[in-house]
């Protein structure tokens, strides 16, 4: 059987452990008027007995799948030849790679040499093997499983407290990998961008303020010493957030304080969506909108003052991402402002205080903690934003604080050396990786003190 | 169905009576004389609805200078409500409704050239639950004062904040953190710093909405004594759900039933020799 299938026999099999469990729990207490005596529901018995089953089957399976390929690569490949295990491990894996090819079906057998095409029937014969024996011991824990707890079943059986338990262990597994993932994808990033450490000095990189990342690929090559100073990338990121910024927090924050505390609650509710329909636009599309759009527009209207304008600046692109973020900011506003308590604006009212002294004096004040965090949020959202510089702010690395020059960002920069072919132990490629490092800590800092400061804020009303 | 016809059963007089007139059970009319002296506010067949709540109905009352008015009755009756009229808070509530003619000192509170943030810089408000504002403490006695331009110099301020905090009794307790957080305080000192908050207005009436409802009795004593003090110059409205406390700080008690006024007059002849059948069974704790 194939591991589908067998997962899906599996699958049918706690089924019926399930029912076994839990027609079994009733019979014990002479049927549906017993049910009373039972520690537990019929039905807890029913999951017990499936968990029962299936689990430990599950994990049989896993461990086998996991191992499987490594054990049968050992033993095909200890039928080679001679003198093809002598092969230099370049040559050897290329070979391996012709076995696999054939195995996954990629290449007609025919196609490569005869050890090969040998070796890939050896494979799969074994494989076929291996599945039988996979199926046979799956299937079998299962059955055993049942009649294991189908004898254990009496009524004082703590089923309900023990389908508890399992149902945590099933959390906790589930929460283990999400944090193993994350640990997973932070570590290969640190070791890659140690691996650019090793060349680069981290020192160069964090105060150079010259970027050219292009290294020779000949030694002959001219013009590309590879200079890997991200100042200007930083100076960019945040030239381009601060914009961002400065369009998205006004207009968001007075956004939501006119929804939360003016507007009738009919408008409230059909601007909402509208808003969450800005947070819902793909960033590519704010990004062409950048770049075809505003940014010809700003170039137009500084020629007309006299300005001159490059048609990718870190203006466009920081406008339009302030676009983007402003529900982003409006809708933490507004929850932070409809948080606060209805008895402090009563309190301010009381004194004599009109609605905008209320307002700004109290509500604002009260909900201050909590926006500032959202407003945190947003910058790191602004700060690790993509598609829209990659599309409107150009690829120049000037060090520049003029917003209608181009500029180029951390985020353009990583996706610029990993487009296209790359070798991947040049410093050019792992330059990314130790971006993608410094982006990584940057937003991880930001969210930090946000998610502290809007706890904080929480707890002051709970 | 059979419906048994049983005879009112007779309910034992309080000791301290000694009329043999039949209470009034009737509901629609207010019991005792609703007219004082000397008025600040004059209130006419008040009704509040809450949507299709009726939750004030027909009130007329009115409210003396320099006394404590104490408003009683059970849960829900509405004494909340009809206090939140006064100084219009109801207006921060979408769904209620108010009519009915209230003046204070003979202006009508809901003419449309009275400014409601100058009615409620005259008429202030203490509330059920201590409100803090997340600012210090200073600056929390401070906010109507300077809303209000009250104080000309920041001497003046502080003055004011010293004075205010003092008559609530609050400033032996502070006056070394007044930049702390007023939140940082205890539930009683917080309903002071409340107190002390509105008195630093300046207000001609004071509506408090059960003060004293979180308080010891040691806080619950220096609160009342506040009220006799502040009643000296201050007319003063209390809602209050233990007799006992409107019998010491009270000279007039208004008794409140399902939105109607059942009963109103001087402190000592309600709590001695009530008219009303309900009020009489709230007072003797038969009621509910
Ligand atoms: N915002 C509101 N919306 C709708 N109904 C309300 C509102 N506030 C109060 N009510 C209703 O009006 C009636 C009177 O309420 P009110 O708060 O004045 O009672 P109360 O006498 O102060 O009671 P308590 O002693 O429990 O504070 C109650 O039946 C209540 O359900
Ligand atoms: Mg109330």
């Amino acid at each position: 059987m194939t591991p589908l299938a067998l997962l899906v026999t599996l699958l049918g099999l706690s089924t019926v452990a399930f029912w076994i469990g839990k027609s079994h729990s009733l019979a014990t207490v002479g049927g549906k008027s017993g049910v009373r005596s039972l520690h537990s529901l019929p039905g807890h018995y029913g999951l017990l007995a499936a968990a029962w089953c299936a689990l430990p089957a599950l994990v049989v399976i896993g461990l086998w799948l996991a191992f499987q390929d490594a054990i049968l690569v050992k033993l095909v490949t200890a039928h080679l030849p001679e003198s093809v295990r002598a092969l230099s491990p370049a040559q050897f894996s290329l070979v391996l790679n012709d076995v696999r090819n054939v195995v996954a079906g990629n290449v007609p057998a025919s196609s490569v040499d005869a050890n090969s095409a040998a070796a890939a029937a050896e494979y799969l014969h074994l494989r076929s093997i291996s599945r039988v024996a996979l199926t046979a011991l799956a299937l079998s824990i299962g059955v055993l499983a049942i009649i294991f707890v189908r004898r254990r079943i009496v009524p004082e059986m703590r089923a309900r407290n023990q389908v508890e338990r399992i149902v945590e262990w099933l959390l906790l597994g589930c929460s283990t990998f999400a944090i193993f993932t994350t640990i997973g994808i932070v570590a290969s990033v640190l070791f890659e961008a140690l691996r650019f450490f090793a060349q680069v000095s981290p020192w160069e990189f964090l105060t150079g303020t010259v970027w050219s990342p292009q290294t020779a690929i000949r030694a002959d090559q001219v013009g590309s010493s590879g200079a890997f100073g991200a100042v200007p990338l930083f100076a960019g990121t945040l030239l381009i957030s601060a914009i961002a910024m400065v369009v998205a927090v006004p207009t968001g924050l007075f956004a939501a304080v006119y929804l939360a505390e003016y507007a009738h609650p009919k408008f409230r509710t059909w601007t909402k969506p509208f808003l969450e329909i800005l947070a819902g636009v793909p960033t590519v599309v704010y990004g062409f909108f950048a770049a075809l759009t505003v940014g010809p527009a700003l170039r137009g209207w500084g020629e007309g003052m006299g300005l001159s304008v490059a048609s990718e600046s870190a203006l466009a692109a920081g406008l339009v991402m302030g676009i983007m973020i402003i529900p982003f900011v409006s809708s933490l506003a507004d929850d932070m402002i409809t948080a606060v308590p209805q008895s402090l604006r009563d309190g301010a009212y009381a004194l004599g205080a009109t609605k905008s002294e209320t307002i700004r004096q109290v509500v604002f004040r009260a909900a201050l903690p909590g926006i500032v965090g959202g407003v945190l949020l947003a910058v790191s959202r602004a700060i690790g934003e993509t598609m829209i510089v990659v599309m409107a702010a150009g690829l120049a690395a000037n060090l520049t604080a003029n917003p209608l020059e181009a500029v180029t960002t951390v985020t353009v920069q990583i996706v610029t050396l990993l487009v296209g072919d790359q070798e991947f132990d040049s410093p050019k490629t792992l330059a990314a990786f130790a971006l993608g490092l410094v982006l990584f800590v940057a937003t991880l800092a930001l969210n930090v003190l946000a998610l502290h400061i809007v706890r904080k804020y929480r707890e002051q009303y709970e | 169905m059979e419906r048994v016809q049983t005879e009112p059963v007779a309910i034992p007089k309080p000791a301290a009576r000694t009329s043999q007139v039949l209470l009034v059970t009737d509901r629609d009319k207010t019991v005792g004389t609703i007219t004082v002296p000397d008025p600040v506010f004059k209130c006419r067949d008040v009704n509040v609805h809450y949507g299709d709540k009726h939750a004030i109905k027909n009130v007329s009352i009115e409210i003396a200078r320099n006394q404590v008015l104490a408003m009683i009755g059970p849960s829900g009756c509405g004494k909340s409500t009809f206090l939140r009229c006064l100084n219009r808070m109801n207006d921060t509530i979408p769904s209620a409704v108010v009519t009915g003619s209230i003046t204070l000192d003979d202006q009508d509170i809901h003419d449309k050239r009275q400014d409601v943030v100058q009615l409620r810089a005259r008429v202030g408000m203490v509330f059920q639950k201590p409100n803090p504002f997340p600012k210090s403490i200073y600056e929390n006695v401070a906010y109507g004062p300077r809303i209000h331009g009250l104080a000309g110099d920041r001497v003046e301020l502080d003055e004011i904040v010293h004075t205010s905090l003092q008559r609530a009794g609050l400033w032996e307790e502070v006056k070394d953190r007044l930049n702390q957080p007023g939140t940082s305080l205890s539930g009683g000192q917080q309903q002071r710093l409340c107190i002390a908050r509105t008195i630093a207005v300046n207000p001609e009436v004071i509506l408090m909405d059960e003060p004293c409802s979180a308080l010891d009795p040691i806080a619950t004593a220096r609160i009342e004594d506040l009220m006799e003090e502040l009643r000296q110059s201050y007319a003063i409205c209390i809602v209050t759900h233990s007799m006992q406390q409107a019998a010491r700080v009270s000279q007039r008690t208004a008794y409140f039933h399902l939105g109607d006024l059942i009963e109103v007059g001087e402190t000592d002849r309600i709590f001695t020799n009530p008219r009303h059948k309900l009020t009489e069974d709230y007072i003797t704790g038969r009621f509910g």
